[in-house]
């Protein structure tokens, strides 16, 4: 498995397949785990580190799986491929700026993740396409067994899987659904659904976790306490108060179907030409604009173009994705040329093959 | 188990279930959330102490996240934005009050270093992360209250290691069943109770006659 293939395929999570998947893109399960006889990543020291990642690395290789992992060494990575993984979604933006030893094993659909040596010495990340939680929590619970066949982790009775934060001990999970909900920030509703998630422990971030900004509407719903509630408790809890997200979101797209059909069809229609013919483009806009043609696919007013195809150019029209296909570093204005050049292309394509 | 004199530990971390009806409720544009309701502790966006207080700006659908610490924080609440001087000074006066009960400066339990990686519970406090998996047992005192905050829990339940030692496995069993029969109490289904003190009872003798 090469890292230059990722660029023409794209990660299994986006095939746009499985329950619900008008509104939920992905499912994703992570687990944090750490080992028993080593300082968290932290206050090793870089010899330490580099031992935590050969002992991991060699360990997460040679598990016997229908999905083999990969390993990278993170350090030894051009910045592009770092970056190129951080907008795949594979690796954390902490993983790949900070320094030393660290590595990340990834399966070739690209639904299994393994970070090393990240905040805990293990991230094992499982991210499925679709409302399709209990078979990440199946994969994800099987490949944290065959991994603790082969270490011991650091686990107490009373608190236990210890992570380097207090915030993840316990189970270290944290369970996320990635929701596309359009026409409730359209109709400026989706701050009640923040309130009302916050008031039940569940966090709203947007499309690359951690502090980042809810970009093309997308917002990652995830639960946040890891102590005294099951791995399953914690699941059931996300499983139960999605579907009446995804209830409001499609009552929000139906009212602004009603309040004015016409104004609505005119505003896809024309996001979709932009995208079809502009000569350069941020990726603000892109996000902005393939958003609503998203939304007009699932409402039935854009017909040539297929769901994967737009969540795949969600992520393919990203800085790192741009300048693997040129084989070169793009200056931001470059970026906005190239990036219009390939959304021509591709929508050109699509179009080709619809008809 | 001993875990009610530990959670009287004060931390300058809150429940956010202790905010409710607060003065941060009607505030309409700010989501504030404290650490408990916060996934990971965060760094102060202004300096490099960790953030205590955490604040969510919703603005038009978009979300801006602003994570300060003490000092920084003080500093924010008094620039309150225009739109907002209203409710401002209220919030103020809380956070001051908050502040203040903090624990006392020079407190000798948080220069107390671990023996194996050698952080103090104080160090620990002011990076947010923990050195080793020794620190749980360490500074078990001090983080009794902080994951009590945190999580509303402090006792673990869900998977464990296949490979942890059986002892370790039915003691956890037994914890696992003691939690149930509380829940059971409490909700009055003496049945259940009654059950599961039978399954605790038996599970007791079986270790007694291990050992």
């Amino acid at each position: 498995m090469k890292l230059d293939e990722l660029t023409k395929t794209s990660g299994e999570w986006l095939r746009g397949s499985g329950p619900e998947t008008d509104i939920v893109i992905s499912s994703r399960i992570r687990l944090a785990r750490n080992l028993a006889r080593y300082p968290f990543p932290n206050r090793a020291d870089n010899a330490t580190r580099k031992e935590i990642t050969q002992l991991l690395g060699s360990n997460l290789k040679e598990l016997e799986r229908s999905n083999p992992l990969y390993v990278w060494d993170i350090g030894s990575l051009e910045e592009v491929d770092r970056q190129l993984l951080v907008e795949r979604q594979l690796i954390s933006r902490d993983l790949a700026e900070k320094d030393g030893a660290r590595a990340v094993a990834i399966s070739y659909e690209e639904n299994v993740s393994v970070m090393i040596n990240e905040e805990d010495h293990l991230r094992i990340q499982v991210l499925n396409s679709g409302f399709s939680l209990d078979e990440c929590w199946e994969a994800i619970n099987l490949l944290d067994d065959q991994i603790e066949s082969k270490v011991t982790y650091a686990f107490s009775d009373q608190f236990g899987y210890l992570t380097a934060c207090p915030t993840n001990v316990g189970t270290g999970i944290r369970v996320s659904v990635m929701l596309h909900l359009p026409a409730l920030v359209l109709t400026k509703e989706i701050q009640k659904v923040f309130q009302a998630l916050q008031k039940i422990n569940l966090t709203v971030r947007g499309l690359y976790g951690e502090g980042s900004q809810a970009m093309g509407d997308f917002y990652q719903i995830s639960t946040q306490i890891t102590l005294g509630l099951s791995e399953q408790q914690l699941i059931k809890k996300l499983q139960e108060v999605i579907p009446s997200i995804l209830e409001w979101e499609r009552r929000a797209r139906k009212a602004l179907v009603a309040a004015n059909r016409e104004a609505l069809h005119d505003q896809i229609s024309r996001a979709y030409g932009i995208l079809q013919s502009a000569q350069t483009i941020s990726s603000e806009e892109t996000m902005h604009l393939l958003s609503s043609v998203r939304m007009g696919i699932n409402l039935d007013l854009i017909h040539e173009l297929e769901i994967p195809t737009v969540n795949e150019l969600f992520i393919h029209t990203q800085p790192a994705h741009l300048q693997k296909l040129h084989g070169e570093k793009l200056e931001s204005a470059d970026r906005n040329i190239a990036r219009a050049t390939y959304l021509r292309e591709r929508l050109a394509e699509s179009n080709g093959t619809a008809e | 188990m001993t875990a009610a004199v530990y959670t009287e530990v004060k931390t300058p971390f809150r429940r956010p279930t202790a905010r409710k009806g607060s003065l941060f409720q009607p505030v309409p544009v700010f989501a504030h959330s404290w650490p408990g309701s916060s996934t990971v502790m965060k760094k102060c966006s202004r300096c490099s102490k960790i953030a205590t207080l955490h604040i969510t700006e919703i603005n038009e659908g978009k979300v801006d996240e602003l994570h300060l610490c003490e000092s920084c924080a003080k500093m924010y609440l008094n620039q309150p934005p225009s739109n907002l001087e209203e409710e401002f000074p209220a919030v103020e006066v809380e956070f001051a009050e908050l502040m203040e009960e903090d624990e006392p400066e020079d407190n000798p339990a948080e220069e107390i270093a671990c023996p194996s990686c050698g952080i103090t519970y104080k160090e620990f406090r002011s990076k947010g992360r923990l050195g080793c998996p020794q620190d749980y047992i360490v500074f078990k005192p001090q983080l009794f209250g902080l994951l009590d905050n945190i999580h509303n829990a402090t006792q673990h339940k869900g998977k464990y290691p296949k490979r942890a030692p059986e002892a370790s496995q039915k003691q956890f069993e037994l914890i696992k069943l003691r939690n149930e029969l509380n829940e059971a109490v409490q909700q009055e289904d003496y049945e259940e109770a009654a059950r599961l003190r039978d399954k605790i009872n038996s599970l007791q003798e079986g270790m007694q006659e291990e050992t």
